[in-house]
């Protein structure tokens, strides 16, 4: 960051949102921030101010995703639905049987894809939908950094999916339930979440390997890469558990614990140009973590009831927002 | 934190008139918003506020124990309810007529995040007084279901006579006398029958009496699935006990559908209480024995091929 003595807390430098109600998500448009919530409406801000809300669902969300001009977030009425800074909401896709819609991911390319029940539907940029029927529920859903290739966190394992092709999936067998999935920027490696309180690991390319990270209290169910993809930040202890991911990967080393609290963490969020962590705590509390010396600056503190579950930097990393279970959320400026 | 939300779980034969109970407790002018998790969605044609279609998804836990199943659709879907909280006060969780309510019961205990937010309630089994004697011989769910349940609907009574009835009554007492059973109609039973009844909560094992009615209680040591119940008249010494008891439930556990217990341990002035669903135990000192109160050690297994002989011996070794 900067030369001058950092301050113990940019408290001062956040500016509060009243969104009223669970926050799903937060994420930058270009034109300012919006906010995905569990009743179903999204909100819009921009330069301190609520601009408007408007209803996405009919029911609620349950996931989202988005790009610089559209949030698109799949809700319990089982649509999609894409919502821009502007103008209403439009509907990308209807399950007829109205099931759920709880795990969506877009590509930096535009390919979309989202769950309802047991098949993934991926829809490329030119708008063309093809359907896999999984054996099992497919639960967190991420497309690979190049290429149009989908991992699908499911029960025992992860499917990797070439839409355009008929192909079968790849499927990287381990056993147990496989929650949500991350692909790293480089993309020799494919990590997921898992319902025994850890991450899996597998090492693709032509030396494969599995990698066991263990040893969490809770499901790690926030991961994130750090700009340089050689770190993998996760929740789920009382700190940020972070995995190295140079050479080989994390398999027999230790991972860095930041920011350890009597709580438990429930988001991380790198920062986008920086070796710098945002942690959200289950007690409310929000820490920015350098990795490289281990300071602390404090960005919210604790407020009974307020976990955090929402984190976003904005492209250019200088401002950090959040939403919280009760319904608070907020925007951090960073000093400059 | 907040109060937990109770969750009770639905279960009964198919035709035993499931659907028709959902549909009355949602309808009826309690005052209460449910959010229903069902499986048949679209088809059952319920009314109601927050409806959820659920795919019966069940997986083995990694944890080294076979009857460890839970509802991997029930962990998402709760976890997808949980951002909702305030909009409903209660959740029904209804199963397939096939279904095993195991699975669904550890979903509670196992998972740390459903076990934070939500708190099984009970399990309420809706049976048939028509068909559940034909079924209780051809169809080993209709069994557990009834094995497993803490309150027992038995519907249709208008359909059967008064003898039919009686029997049909001593068929399910001889699988599980501990369930407290309500005769309807229709599945005209009183909802606050059926809800809030902390039946998993260690408070409210109190006593663990057998809920026989005035009516006949006939025998059936044929059945396979069935309730033995052991006691000692006095204490028990935990050292033995517990290692015991979760021996016991490790190895027997796929058999053991439910467990419960009221022990008096050495030098312990309070009541030591435990419920269990397959190989999960839960168990705690609860209140004091109270004056007058004859300290004694009751268990109560309810399964699938138990030996009463082994378990008495076992336990009786256990006397402190």
């Amino acid at each position: 960051m900067t030369t001058m003595t950092p301050p113990v807390s940019l408290r001062e430098h956040v500016t509060p949102i009243t969104a009223e109600t669970h926050v799903v998500a937060v994420h930058w448009l270009k034109q300012g921030l919006v906010l995905a919530l569990a009743d179903g409406r999204v909100l819009r801000w921009r330069d301190g101010a609520l601009i408007d809300s408007v209803e996405a669902h009919a029911g609620g969300i349950l996931c989202a995703t988005g790009d610089g001009e559209r949030l698109i977030t799949g809700g319990d009425d089982g649509r999609v639905v894409a919502t821009g800074f502007e103008g209403e909401p439009v509907e990308i896709a209807k399950d007829p049987k109205r099931r759920w819609v709880d795990a969506i991911t877009l590509s930096p390319s535009g390919n979309l894809a989202w769950n309802t029940g047991k098949s993934v539907q991926a829809r490329d940029e030119k708008g063309r939908v093809r359907t896999l029927d999984a054996a099992s529920t497919p639960q967190g859903l991420v497309f690979a950094p190049k290429g149009y290739r989908l991992a699908i966190a499911q029960m025992n394992g992860v499917s990797l999916w070439y839409p355009n092709t008929e192909a079968k999936p790849e499927f990287l067998e381990w056993k147990g339930s496989h929650l949500d999935v991350a692909w790293s920027p480089d993309g020799r490696f494919v990590v997921s979440s898992m319902q025994e309180n850890a991450l899996h690991g597998w090492k693709l390319g032509d030396k494969p390997g599995h990698m066991r990270m263990t040893g969490y209290p809770a499901k790690p169910r926030s991961l994130s890469w750090s700009h340089d993809g050689l770190w993998l930040a996760s929740s789920g202890a009382d700190g940020a558990i972070v995995w190295p991911f140079q050479g080989d990967g994390p398999q027999g080393k230790a991972p860095r614990e930041c920011g350890v609290r009597h709580a438990r963490v429930t988001r991380v969020a790198f920062h986008p140009g920086a070796l710098v962590l945002a942690i959200g705590y289950d007690d409310g509390c929000i820490l920015m973590v350098r990795l490289t010396d281990g300071s602390e600056l404090l960005v919210r503190p604790a407020l009974r009831g307020s976990g955090i579950s929402a984190f976003a930097w904005d492209k250019a990393g200088k401002r950090l927002a959040f939403g919280a279970e009760d319904g608070a959320a907020g925007v951090l400026v960073l000093p400059s | 934190m907040s109060e937990k939300i109770p969750v009770t779980v639905l279960t009964g034969y198919l035709g035993a008139g499931k659907t028709t109970l959902l549909n009355r407790i949602l309808t009826e002018d309690h005052g209460k918003k449910f959010a229903v998790i069902v499986n048949e969605f679209g088809e059952a044609g319920i009314d109601g506020d927050l409806i959820v279609g659920a795919d019966e998804e069940i997986f083995e836990m990694n944890n080294g124990c076979i009857c460890c199943t839970v509802r991997g659709d029930l962990i998402r879907i709760l976890d997808g309810l949980m951002k909702r909280k305030g909009k409903f006060d209660a959740i029904i969780v209804e199963t397939t007529g096939l279904a095993d309510p195991a699975p669904v019961a550890q979903t509670f205990f196992v998972d740390q995040d459903v076990g934070d937010a939500t708190r099984l309630d009970a399990v309420v089994t809706v049976t048939d007084a028509k068909w559940l004697k034909d079924r209780l011989k051809d169809a080993p769910e209709a069994k557990n279901q009834i094995a497993f349940a803490d309150v027992i609907v038995l519907n249709k009574t208008d359909l059967v006579t008064a003898e039919e009835l009686a029997d049909v009554e001593a068929a399910i007492r001889a699988i599980n006398p501990y369930a407290k059973l309500h005769k309807a109609e229709r599945a005209n039973v009183d909802i606050a029958a059926l809800l809030d009844r902390k039946a998993f909560d260690l408070d409210r094992i109190l006593d663990i009496e057998p809920d026989f009615l005035e009516a006949g209680h006939h025998h059936h040591h044929a059945e396979d699935v069935r309730s033995i119940s052991l006691t000692i008249p006095g204490d028990v010494d935990p050292e033995k006990f517990m290692p015991w008891i979760n021996d016991l439930t490790q190895i027997q556990g796929p058999n053991i559908l439910r467990s419960k217990g009221i022990l008096a341990f050495k030098n312990e002035p309070r009541r030591f209480v435990f419920q269990g669903v397959h190989m999960i135990l839960d168990g705690d000192l609860q209140r004091d024995w109270k004056d007058g109160e004859t300290r004694e050690s009751r268990l109560v297994f309810i399964g699938r091929n138990l030996n009463e002989n082994e378990l008495r011996k076992g336990f009786e070794a256990c006397a402190a």
